[in-house]
């Protein structure tokens, strides 16, 4: 941490000036005499203020051209590491992994600045979720750490080859901590590439991050430990709240889920169906009897091509568009189309010429839950005809990742073979 | 109380008042906070700490944690939205409430800071969802004025209320969220030294000062007094949820006289030597009680608790030693193991007792190799609770050495304090990441200079002139729940000022101070009553009748009142006083027209209510008259 962390122009120069630090404690004399401690600055505030932290735990602001007087008296290492003393295996119990990409899932805060830090040592992981300790041993790895809304394909990449150098393994199973925000789609990534794997990956995160005692952080990571020991199954599996409730967790087919609130613990939803298992009370309920993976034999596949959109169609969509997407030369286009599965007739045009540039065209709906049929209408009808492939309940954006991950793992042609074979329950059939 | 010299044991006393603010809307979402009768969405939550956060001198958030009780949430969408719920970042500070804030930190001659930070203070108790209550610190410094002398002010938060609890079970916690997130305003005062009528006096103060703003809320809870409470050479203590400045006085006095019976306590201990304490000189005695006659025990045991005893080298008499009446410090003891969930403890100055019978006692004495001169502990307790149960008692032993520990404590309505948890650290605050810093503007600065109330005095006079009453109900007026109230029901001017003033400051009272519930009767109830009086559906007398009968639960509303007494029609009212008059002919005759004064008491006994006295009187005046020429 920088001995200035937020702290720019003016109020920057002013602890330049008098010598303090970010850290240290110090009387200030303003209309009154106090001593405080200097905290950082929250980011893209003024540089008018300095931040205080009192002796009764309140941070405020003071207006540096109110200081009279400031004084240092002591300071205190603000990076300061805590030792840390390694958890002792229990050998009864199953091994698993949790491997971390980032999120807030297993972070911590630091009380006196308040900012969320990586915490995933098994040590503090045990500390933020001593539960854990009962149910399996947990070797914690971290892989990278970032905010899922910066993960990339090539993230996706690095997370599959490194489940794959676990696929044979002791581990009962493996947790991927991820940031909730394109959970949804890293999960599509695996199910494809590493369709067949062994043991059940399980990702999880956290709607409330783990810096508040209300976050469902424990919870989630609690019934995905749960779901690995217990279930006997394999597959990739997204565990989050099922409901407002800490004991009521579900476990989604990672091709069926989506992200259906911005903020709730229970935002995500399997669309068309419920969630394949449940851990309520600790119990597992079971909620489908289908296997997750259409294939026994493990066959990673881990490439990726991202020359692929996902085009949202509205009215007053322009073509134009599309006719850029080919000219930058984009291999896939994944429609959300009305309805069972439409765009409008000015589209016609340039469908055809994607075409014939060979682009893969397919039809997801925007409608958040149903199928596409485009025999129904004339203009489905008229669509089918151009060419454009039906992706029938396919998620939209499971569709967009598997639709990357085709065109990176083909190449003879056979995209569209691979888009429409169900090979990680990304179809119900 | 039995001899205590106040003014020589160097206390001193902190107000921290919590004023609700009148802003109908939640401090960071615009959920109005009214109480609700049913809660259609009910969630279960379970609030947790990482332990290598905590500092080893924080017991009472580790055991809170460590217990993990299940808490449940009832709300009503009527007054909570997914804010509360902690499903939703907070919205924007509301804006009333800031400017309420800052209006209040002028009139106390406070220093507002210009930018304002929000901080989560951990709680995790339950009664936040989040798990932190949301508070920031407006101003520091400043004064009240109280009969010409200065009273510091420290500072001046604003906050947010916490849940409403409902039940509390042994594994369960409920609460409603109606009242969480309800801007609260924060006044600590400087400690001072004083009598406790001197204490009361300035929270009488400060409460006046704020109702003044018109901007605060009125009505039972609406506002709460915390004290500090110190002795010379003692911790302070923080008494927490005194209610009514009555009990205030109250509860400094017992606590002035427990800190006090404390030190003498210390005193006694400091001439005897006990051994060093440890979980040593602890026995496992769950077989040995296992025949016990005692309920208490084989209650525990049944419910599969271990019982465990403490040897306490020379401690003979220590428990029960009563330096003020009630003050002992087995009493403390009990107190700490009841906030682990354990229902209390036994001390050998008790024993024999509660079905533990003498041999019993002789036997235990054996095991534990005790001295008639020594002491012992009986604990009983689950066994993931009886350890901490333990240390906390060790614990408080060797701090009752050094007389008053620092530590948080609770009102009772008797007027007494119980432990609550230790005094938590600066530990617990830190910034709520999820709101920006907040500037105060100069302007904003100004329009709060502006607006500075009227001292209380003009206030009671302007009370005074508006309305026609006189200065003592005027007063009474201000100061009781129902100013707001009185002015809502005057505005039409269809009932007497007088007469609503002396009902909301006397009869309600009045049925307060026989036991009845107050907080049955609600404003809309009052205000339909008058509406009724005013267009004559109901008689004057029976507001009182009303009143009682929603107070003491019997009603739900002033209209199942009327329906069950439906006024007497006239035919019925003749008949029914040619009957009284039939039978009270001879005292008519002998005395005359003074006759009325008692056949109207008679009349009104059963007539109460369902006929408006002035026409009674009438009406029985005549009669009587009509006899009398006969």
């Amino acid at each position: 941490m920088s001995d200035y962390r937020g702290y720019e122009g003016k109020s920057l120069e002013f602890l330049k000036q008098n010598k303090i630090k970010v850290g240290d404690t110090v009387k200030i004399t303003t209309n009154s005499d106090n001593v405080a401690t200097i905290m950082p600055r929250y980011e893209h505030s003024d540089d008018k203020h300095i931040v205080v932290k009192f002796k009764s735990g309140y941070n405020v602001g003071l207006e540096i051209n109110n200081i009279k007087k400031i004084e240092y008296i002591s300071s205190i290492d603000i990076n300061q590491k805590k030792e840390q003393s390694p958890t002792k295996p229990k050998p009864q119990l199953p091994k698993i992994l949790l491997l971390s990409t980032g999120g807030t899932i297993a972070s911590k805060v630091d009380y006196r600045t308040g900012s969320v830090t990586p915490a995933l040592s098994a040590h503090d992981l045990y500390a933020i979720v001593p539960e854990l300790d009962n149910i399996a041993n947990v070797d914690a790895e971290v892989l990278f750490s970032e905010y899922s809304e910066n993960l990339t394909p090539e993230h996706w990449k690095k997370i599959a080859e490194r489940l794959d150098s676990y696929s044979n393994s002791d581990y009962k199973g493996v947790i991927v901590a991820h940031g909730t925000d394109t959970m949804q789609y890293t999960a599509a990534f695996l199910s494809f590439a590493l369709a067949g794997f062994p043991i059940p990956i399980v990702l999880v995160g956290s709607q409330r991050s783990s810096d508040r005692p209300s976050s469902d952080a424990a919870s989630n990571l609690i019934a995905a430990t749960k779901f690995i020991v217990e279930s006997n199954t394999n597959g990739v599996f997204v565990s989050m709240h099922n409901s407002e409730s800490d004991d009521d967790i579900a476990c989604h087919f990672g091709t069926r889920v989506r992200k259906n609130h911005a903020s709730k613990r229970n935002a995500f939803e399997t669309v068309g169906g419920i969630p394949a298992f449940i851990i309520k009370q600790g119990e597992i309920i079971q909620n489908t009897k289908d296997q997750y993976f259409k294939q026994k034999q493990y066959t990673p596949k881990i490439n990726v091509d991202t020359r692929v959109a996902l085009v949202k169609y509205y009215p007053g969509y322009d073509p134009k568009l599309v006719y850029d997407l080919i000219n930058h030369g984009y291999k896939a286009i994944i429609f959300e189309g009305t309805g069972l599965g439409h765009i409008g007739k000015d589209m016609y045009d340039v469908i055809k010429k994607a075409k014939e540039t060979r682009i893969f065209l397919g039809m997801t709906s925007q409608c958040h839950d149903g199928r596409v049929n485009m025999a129904i209408y004339e203009s489905g009808r008229d669509l089918l005809h151009l060419g454009i492939t039906p992706l029938s309940d396919m998620i939209s954006e499971t569709a967009l990742v598997k639709a990357m991950w085709a065109l990176g793992n083909t190449k003879d042609g056979k995209v569209d073979d691979m888009m429409i074979t169900n090979i990680a329950s990304e179809y119900t059939e | 109380m039995s001899g205590i010299e106040i003014d020589k044991i160097g206390l001193k006393v902190g107000l921290e008042i919590h004023q609700q603010l009148a802003t109908n809307k939640k401090l960071f979402c615009s959920c109005n906070p009214v109480e609700s009768e049913d809660y259609p969405v009910k969630f279960f939550r379970r609030l947790r700490l990482a332990k290598s956060e905590l500092g080893k001198y924080d017991p009472a958030a580790v055991f809170e944690s460590s217990k993990s009780k299940l808490i449940s949430y009832n709300a009503n969408p009527q007054s909570s939205c997914l804010v509360e719920y902690d499903d939703e970042p907070p919205h924007n500070l509301d804006n009333d409430a800031k400017t309420t804030s800052l209006i209040i930190a002028s009139a106390l001659h406070s220093d507002i800071f210009s930018e304002i930070h929000v901080m989560r203070k951990i709680v995790i108790d339950g009664s936040n969802t989040s798990g932190f209550q949301r508070t920031m610190l407006v101003a520091n410094g400043g004064y009240l004025e109280v009969e010409q002398k200065k009273i510091g002010v420290q500072s001046i938060c604003l906050e947010e209320d916490a849940a409403k609890l409902l039940r509390d079970t042994e594994n369960i916690r409920e609460y409603s969220l109606d009242r969480l997130g309800t801007p609260l305003v924060e006044i600590a005062l400087e400690p001072v030294e004083g009598t406790p009528s001197d204490i009361k006096k300035i929270a009488l103060t400060l409460g006046r000062l704020l109702r003044v703003t018109r901007r605060v809320t009125r009505g039972i809870g609406s506002i709460r007094q915390d004290v500090n409470v110190s002795i010379s050479g003692g911790g302070i203590v923080e008494v927490k949820g005194v209610q009514q400045l009555d009990q205030l006085e109250e509860v400094i006095m017992y606590e002035a006289k427990r800190q006090h019976g404390l030190q003498l306590i210390a005193e006694k201990l400091k001439k005897i030597q006990f051994d060093d304490l440890t979980k040593e000189n602890i026995v496992d005695v769950t077989s040995f009680f296992a025949s016990s006659k005692s309920k208490v025990i084989q209650k525990s045991l049944k419910d599969e608790a271990i019982i465990k005893a403490l040897k306490i080298k020379n401690f003979a008499g220590i428990f029960g030693y009563e330096p003020y009446q009630g003050i002992r410090l087995g009493k403390e003891l009990g107190q700490q193991v009841r906030f682990f969930g354990i229902g209390g403890i036994f001390h050998s100055d008790e024993l024999p007792n509660y079905g533990i019978e003498k041999e019993e006692v002789e036997q235990l004495r054996k095991i534990l190799k005790t001295e008639e001169s020594d002491g012992f502990l009986i604990i009983a307790g689950s066994k993931d609770k009886i350890e901490f149960a333990i240390d906390a008692v060790i614990n408080r032993i060797k701090e009752a050495k050094n007389g008053v520990p620092a530590e948080t404590r609770a009102a009772t309505p008797a007027g007494e304090t119980v432990f609550l948890r230790p005094r938590p650290g600066a530990s617990r605050m830190y910034p709520e990441t999820d709101i920006p810093p907040i500037i105060i503007s100069n302007n904003e600065l100004e329009f709060a200079k502006i607006n500075i109330p009227k001292p209380w005095d003009s206030a009671i006079s302007d009370i005074q002139t508006k309305y026609s009453l006189n200065k003592q109900l005027s007063e009474q007026l201000f100061d009781s729940d129902y100013l707001d109230l009185f002015e809502s029901i005057c505005a039409n001017k269809a009932n007497n000022p007088n007469f609503v003033a002396s009902i909301l400051c006397s009869t309600i009272t009045n049925l307060e101070r026989r036991g009845l519930d107050a907080t049955l009767l609600k404003p809309e109830h009052i205000s339909r009553s008058f509406e009724l009086l005013s267009i004559s559906k109901i008689t004057k007398e029976s507001l009182e009748m009303i009143y009682e009968s929603i107070m003491s639960g019997k009603i739900k509303s002033v209209e199942e009142f009327i329906e069950n007494s439906s006024p007497m029609s006239e035919g019925e009212l003749e008949h029914f006083l040619d009957d009284l008059i039939k039978n009270n002919l001879g005292i008519i005759k002998k005395q005359g027209n003074h006759s009325s004064s008692m056949l109207m008491g008679m009349a009104m006994k059963s007539l109460r209510g369902k006929v408006s006295g002035e026409k009674l009187s009438k009406l029985l005046e005549m009669k009587i008259s009509k006899i009398l020429e006969e």
